[in-house]
């Protein structure tokens, strides 16, 4: 701990937050241009950008959206919110419902339905608002009541009439091609919409907590709640924004994700997204027990972790079998973070050095 | 629970006139959640039994079924119970269910292993997966739920590696019968269209569980492990001070727990006989909705086994009215259950809440 000033200034890079989400994402580079060669070629096919990165950030959006929610959560609330999946998986199923599957036209307005969904989004984020910061509930145990129930009510609203009756937990289609353009292409661009879609959600919850206290309010609750109150600020309040905020996160997720597969699938949208969004946050180089955060790290956490992914998915790992490495990864991670490693390292650094001055 | 304990022996010294008086702070204290839990037992199984009565809800074969069912599930929440119990949590058994069903189902059917060979590798299995979870825990001090929610994929994923595929259980003699075999109890008979005389029957699998729920009971209650959980959990620092060593009893509380899951793999397997990737999705949510429901504080240090047991038995008694009813879909189970762990976690944050204010006035 003593000489660390004077050694050379790579240990300080090694400290900066960013240091471990880029390093992440340049191994992962690599790695893949080593296992395919062709890795950063970008084609253009049927007029639209073709290649393994563009797939990667494409596939990244919904991460990234939902990164963006659990940093705010985590930074905020000490927790994470473990019910992200589940709650996309309720605005997609109440998106498609609402829009119906006929040929000809939407049931509803497009805009209008998307606007519903967010709003329930929202609305299951508030409930798991209240649960922990009115009531201080443990933001897991608070969320997991949603994380089991979530896919319940989900497959509840898939419902379809057969033979009529209305039977729930069908796969519901929009057929209309329209719908297809929010996780796939507009007509003209070359870039995929959803990756427009987190651009702007990423820009946009940037400005607002740079340009307003908000950030710095979220920062102060996480490190000490009793003296953020203390200085005046309504811990309670910030903490039922930021899940308010991560469930506006998950419907637009669970928005992109249905229109991706112009379908709902209760089952699988959203599965296993709250172990990715953790990650994401973890890999950013923020602490998953609250206090200082980085945007910008839990982005390029998300983009690190879908580029894991496909290249795991690359190697023949089936989606099954993903969750084994992502959660060694996370582990591996959050010791590396943990105070008490450091707290070990210093102690047996002192040990060295104590030892070799008895030993002179 | 430690202030409970106290009030007892001053008053037992003061004589019999304070015996209301204890009943009453009992009932405002913590053991009133145990007491709600069970007075809504009951009144939710006469319901059931008024109700449902030609449909036989009210035979002792039904309430027998309710615990065949859940056998897995007791065992589960009663190891949930002693980590909730030391203020963490667990949301890996589930999983760890899942991988234990699998592999049981991979070693004897697919491999041959001899059944017990196979029980006890699934249990050591169990002890060390709890064995590193509790260290990760207790030594590194990371935070419980990123832990288990990592060990929850882990496992959910290395039941995937060993079989994407349902694997069943047919070739292993051993474990089939042990699976299959009726134990009678010989009470509360019915009598059958022919006239023949039916006694309600168990499976093993409810005596490993009754078996475990008891042992668990007299850990918590009468063993020096068991009076250092409830320290702890109800503060770390005053156990550090009192000379426990609260490192060592968390990462026990995770090793038990391993172990209690992976044996609550065991029945839950010789419930099902099979393994498959998606089975005892949502149990890890069952187990703690039934130690909550049981009265355990998700805040550490306040919680019984016995509490938990009939948490379980309030889940038996709404999956066994939903199956009664024959029109709700099985998604309803979840639904109704997570509103009721919901509904407990608030009475709770109130009770929390309430007695935070009484202390300030």
């Amino acid at each position: 701990m003593i000489n660390i000033r004077s050694t050379v200034s790579f240990k300080e890079i090694v400290r900066k937050q960013l240091f471990l989400p880029i390093f992440a994402l340049c191994l992962m580079l690599v790695i893949n241009v080593l296992i395919t060669p062709s890795f950063f070629k970008i084609s253009i096919q049927n007029g639209v950008l073709y290649g393994y990165t563009i797939d990667i950030i494409n596939r990244a959006s919904e991460l990234v959206i939902l990164a963006i929610g659990m940093t705010l959560v985590a930074a905020s609330s000490r927790g994470a919110d473990i019910s992200v999946g589940a709650v996309s998986a309720v605005a997609a199923a109440i998106c498609v419902r609402l829009l119906g599957s006929s040929y000809e036209n939407y049931a509803i307005s497009p805009i209008l339905a998307i606007i519903i969904c967010l709003l329930v989004a929202l609305l299951c984020g508030a409930f798991n608002g209240f649960l922990v910061a009115r009531l201080r509930i443990q933001a897991m145990v608070a969320t997991l009541i949603l994380f089991t129930a979530g896919r319940g009510i989900a497959q509840l609203i898939s419902a379809r009439e057969i033979n009529g009756k209305m039977v729930s937990g069908q796969i519901l289609y929009v057929r209309m091609e329209s719908f297809k353009s929010i996780g796939g292409f507009l007509p003209g661009v070359v870039i995929p919409t959803p990756v427009f879609i987190a651009a702007a959600f990423v820009i946009i919850t940037w400005l607002v907590l740079k340009k307003t206290a908000l950030g710095m309010y979220i920062q102060t609750v996480g490190i000490n709640p009793k003296a953020g109150r203390l200085v005046g600020i309504n811990s309670v309040l910030v903490i039922f924004f930021c899940f308010v905020f991560c469930g506006l996160c998950s419907g637009l997720a669970g928005v992109i994700a249905a229109s991706r597969i112009y379908s709902s699938d209760a089952n699988n949208i959203g599965l296993n997204m709250e172990l990715d969004a953790i990650l994401a946050v973890a890999l950013g180089g923020n602490s998953l027990s609250g206090g200082k955060f980085s945007l910008i790290g839990s982005v390029i956490g998300a983009i690190t972790i879908q580029a894991l992914t496909t290249s795991l998915y690359a190697m023949g790992v089936t989606a099954d079998q993903l969750p084994v490495y992502k959660a060694i990864a996370v582990i591996l991670i959050v010791a590396i973070q943990s105070d008490e490693l450091k707290k070990w390292r210093a102690v047996y650094r002192l040990h060295k050095q104590t030892g070799s001055g008895v030993a002179k | 629970m430690e202030s409970s304990v106290q009030i007892t022996q001053t008053d037992r010294k003061r004589g019999g006139e304070m015996k209301t008086n204890l009943i009453v702070k009992k009932l405002r204290g913590n053991s009133f959640l145990l007491f709600v839990t069970i007075v809504m037992f009951l009144l939710m199984y006469v319901a059931g039994v008024i109700g449902y009565t030609d449909k036989g809800f009210g035979t002792m074969q039904t309430f027998l079924n309710m615990l065949i069912d859940n056998a897995g599930l007791i065992i589960v929440a009663a190891g949930m119970t002693v980590v909730l119990i030391t203020g963490g949590i667990d949301i890996s058994v589930g999983s760890v269910v899942a991988v234990v069903c699998m592999m049981l189902a991979d070693l004897m059917q697919n491999k041959g292993v001899n059944a017990w060979m196979a029980i006890a590798m699934v249990l050591v299995f169990g002890v060390i997966f709890g064995t590193v979870q509790g260290w990760l825990v207790a030594y590194l001090k990371l935070q419980p739920f990123i832990v288990t929610l990592a060990g929850m994929f882990f496992c959910r994923g290395l039941t995937a590696m060993i079989s994407v595929n349902q694997i069943a259980i047919t070739n292993n003699k051993t474990f089939l019968a042990i699976a299959h075999k009726n134990i009678k109890i010989f009470m509360g008979a019915t009598v059958n269209k022919r006239g023949i005389k039916l006694y309600p029957f168990v499976h093993p699998s409810v005596i490993i569980a009754l078996v475990a729920l008891l042992a668990v009971w007299y850990i918590c209650k009468y063993t020096k492990f068991g009076r250092s959980l409830f320290a702890v959990g109800g503060n770390p620092q005053s156990a550090l001070l009192m000379g426990i060593n609260v490192r060592k009893v968390t990462m026990n509380a995770y090793v038990l727990n391993g172990f209690l899951a992976s044996l609550g793999g065991l029945a839950f397997c010789l419930n099902t006989t099979s393994g498959f990737v998606e089975q005892a999705k949502g149990f890890e949510m069952e187990a703690i909705a039934s130690a909550v429901i049981g009265g355990t504080l998700l805040t550490g240090g306040v919680g019984t086994v016995i509490g938990t047991f009939f948490g379980v038995l309030i889940k038996a008694t709404i999956e066994t009215f939903i199956r009664c009813n024959g029109t709700l879909s099985s998604w309803w189970n979840k639904i109704v259950l997570s509103a009721l762990l919901c509904f407990f976690i608030v009475l709770q944050s109130l009770f929390a809440i309430l007695k935070e204010k009484r202390k300030g006035n």
